[in-house]
């Protein structure tokens, strides 16, 4: 697909152009609301640039959520699920893409099948067992599932083991390391990329959540951005100026993290994770 | 336990029938004294398979496993946690099929996923094609595509809120502009869920991401052999791009399709649990939510997360069945 008319190069531009701007003017509105005083909020023909800049609306979403407070539930959350998934997935990964054992292969068709089980579903019962053991409140509902295993992942860190060539094992193990050694020696500093990827998909994930802490925290010091920012929203349901703001310092976090790694894996993101 | 059992005894198994060792050195590996030295790389393998998999294992177990199971049982119970659990047989499922807005939620739940998968596999499908020609800002054209997918939920439905405002909101004054009177959106039963649809699809970006990934993998072979042919732009697209991207197409169907019917975010922060405007917004998800959460019926909702389960599971196989007729793998006869 390569020799191009002219002309119809440019009627692709145009497309890509007119959509483009469709997916973008939402972001430019939420920037452009989060500044606006409220006299320049509703009103016929709407305001795009607004003037004087109101930063105000920034204060106010930072005093009116607990808004520090719940950055760093936010933080602990994130930040702890992403190193149980870390920790765990590739283990799993490894051992469903390497290693033969009876069972394996209908385990992983078992952990294929499970990816499918929607939340919802579960949700009940596993509300049941963390309100059982007193667990209900804290974050460790939303953060110990992570140090087992999630299926898709595990899936992802299998595809890429799969792919490393045989040669380097047989290697180190003539050279007489064990199973574990050739793990954290050898594949675990290979799958560096792929360990980035899943962390970061756990990261916002676990970021954007919002079912999981509306079950399981019920206290607003404990209330993660998500349900900070519902609650919020809920008491001031007008108050657009400080609601976009809010949203675009909610936002802001996972944006640029989602950038600054994204740098570090262009392919890391693509690799073959969706054949079998 | 009953996997380090198992690997413990395969060990075992294979050493005692593959080498030929005295009698002695069997009993010393009988009590796991000097086992390790007599295990093949084979067997050393497997045992680190069952180990490494063996927190998985655990996971599935307990946060799939049980409480898949468990929900069974609690659906037939009236368990709601502060008063004492009975056995009440049928009647949470009896219950239900007199419930209108158990209906009303399946109704709701169906008819978005009916809109939002076609939708989202028609607009995905045709933004990767876009995005994989080789142009000039190829990149800024995808970072802009890719990037609402990044913003978190609720702030998406604040912002399609404040966007889809019936009186002030940017697309109803945009829509004015060129004479048309914009509808109620959110406000009003009729578009709600439309509303919801076109949420989704500004959300798009991973599901595109994913395209381009297929799209990718595509050889050039093929293109180049039809260019010989004579080919033209719409006939490439049509009879070499799309069949080959229905292996990615049918994934991204099956996620569709199991989110849409899973669906609660949306409709829940835009509604805070009501559902309205005339329940037009009442999903599945949310009043199972509901159920279990706002009015304790934790048993009326594990019945309701089991039906759940099973229309997932039957719709899934479903695709799964009818996928041969029409999804093409790339070196398949």
């Amino acid at each position: 697909m390569k020799n191009y008319s002219t002309f119809r190069k440019i009627l692709i531009y145009v497309v890509l152009i007119v959509f483009g701007i469709g997916f973008v003017l939402p972001f430019f509105w939420m920037i452009s609301t989060s500044l606006k005083p409220l006299t320049q909020l509703f009103v016929h023909p709407p305001v795009w640039i607004p003037h004087p800049l109101n930063w105000g609306n920034y204060v106010h979403a930072v005093t009116e959520i607990e808004f520090f407070t719940q950055f760093k539930n936010s933080i602990i959350i994130s930040g702890l699920s992403t190193i149980g998934v870390i920790i765990s997935c590739p283990l799993a990964g490894y051992s469903f893409a390497r290693l033969k054992w009876k069972w394996r292969d209908i385990l992983f068709i078992i952990t294929l099948a499970v990816m499918m089980v929607p939340f919802p579903v579960t949700m009940v019962p596993l509300f049941i067992i963390w309100s059982k053991v007193n667990l209900v409140g804290t974050f460790l509902p939303l953060i110990i599932p992570t140090f087992f295993g999630v299926p898709f992942f595990i899936f992802l860190m299998r595809q890429f083991f799969k792919q490393l060539p045989k040669d380097l094992e047989d290697a180190a193990r003539i050279d007489g390391c064990n199973e574990f050694g050739i793990y954290f020696k050898i594949m675990l500093p290979l799958c560096q990329p792929a360990l980035l990827t899943i962390g970061l998909f756990q990261f916002m994930m676990s970021w954007n959540d919002f079912l999981g802490p509306l079950i399981y925290l019920n206290d607003e010091t404990s209330y993660t951005l998500q349900l900070g920012l519902q609650q919020f929203r809920q008491a001031q349901d007008t108050a657009w100026g400080p609601l976009m703001a809010a949203s675009v310092l909610i936002a802001l976090p996972v944006i640029l993290l989602y950038f600054f790694v994204q740098k570090r894996f262009v392919k890391g993101i693509t690799f073959g994770g969706v054949k079998g | 336990m009953i996997f380090s059992l198992l690997l413990h005894k395969k060990g075992l198994c294979w050493v005692s029938s593959h080498t030929n060792l005295s009698s002695k050195e069997k009993v010393n590996i009988k009590k796991g004294t000097s086992k390790k030295k007599y295990l093949s790389t084979e067997s050393r393998r497997a045992r680190a398979g069952y180990l490494f998999a063996l927190p998985w294992i655990f996971g599935l177990l307990a946060f799939f496993a049980y409480p898949l199971l468990s929900s069974i049982y609690y659906s037939f119970t009236n368990y709601n946690i502060i008063s004492e659990t009975q056995w009440i047989g049928l009647d949470n499922y009896i219950a239900l099929f007199k419930d209108d807005l158990f209906w009303k939620g399946i109704s709701n739940t169906l008819l978005f996923a009916l809109m939002q998968v076609p939708l989202s596999i028609l607009v995905g499908v045709s933004l990767a094609i876009l995005l994989n020609i080789p142009l000039i800002a190829q990149g800024v054209f995808r970072t802009v595509f890719f990037l609402p997918s990044l913003l978190p939920l609720i702030a998406t439905t604040i912002l399609w809120q404040w966007l889809l405002n019936p009186q002030f909101g940017l697309v109803n004054s945009l829509l004015g502009k060129i004479g048309i009177d914009g509808p109620a959106w959110l406000g009003s039963p009729v578009w709600s869920k439309p509303s919801l649809v076109i949420m989704t699809l500004w959300v798009l970006g991973n599901a595109v991401l994913i395209y381009l990934a297929g799209l990718q993998d595509i050889s050039q072979e093929y293109y180049e052999a039809s260019e010989i042919d004579g080919a033209n732009w719409f006939q490439k697209a049509w009879n070499i791009t799309l069949p080959l991207l229905t292996p990615v197409i049918f994934f991204n169907m099956i996620m569709g399709v199991i989110n849409a019917l899973q669906e609660f975010t949306l409709p829940y922060a835009l509604t805070y649990g009501t559902g309205n405007p005339a329940e037009s917004l009442l999903f599945y998800s949310m009043y199972l939510y509901n159920n279990a959460f706002m009015y304790m019926k934790m048993g009326y909702a594990a019945a309701m997360a089991w039906i759940l389960f099973i229309v997932v599971m039957v719709v899934t196989l479903i695709l799964f069945k009818t996928s041969g007729r029409w999804v093409f793998y790339q070196g398949d006869e």
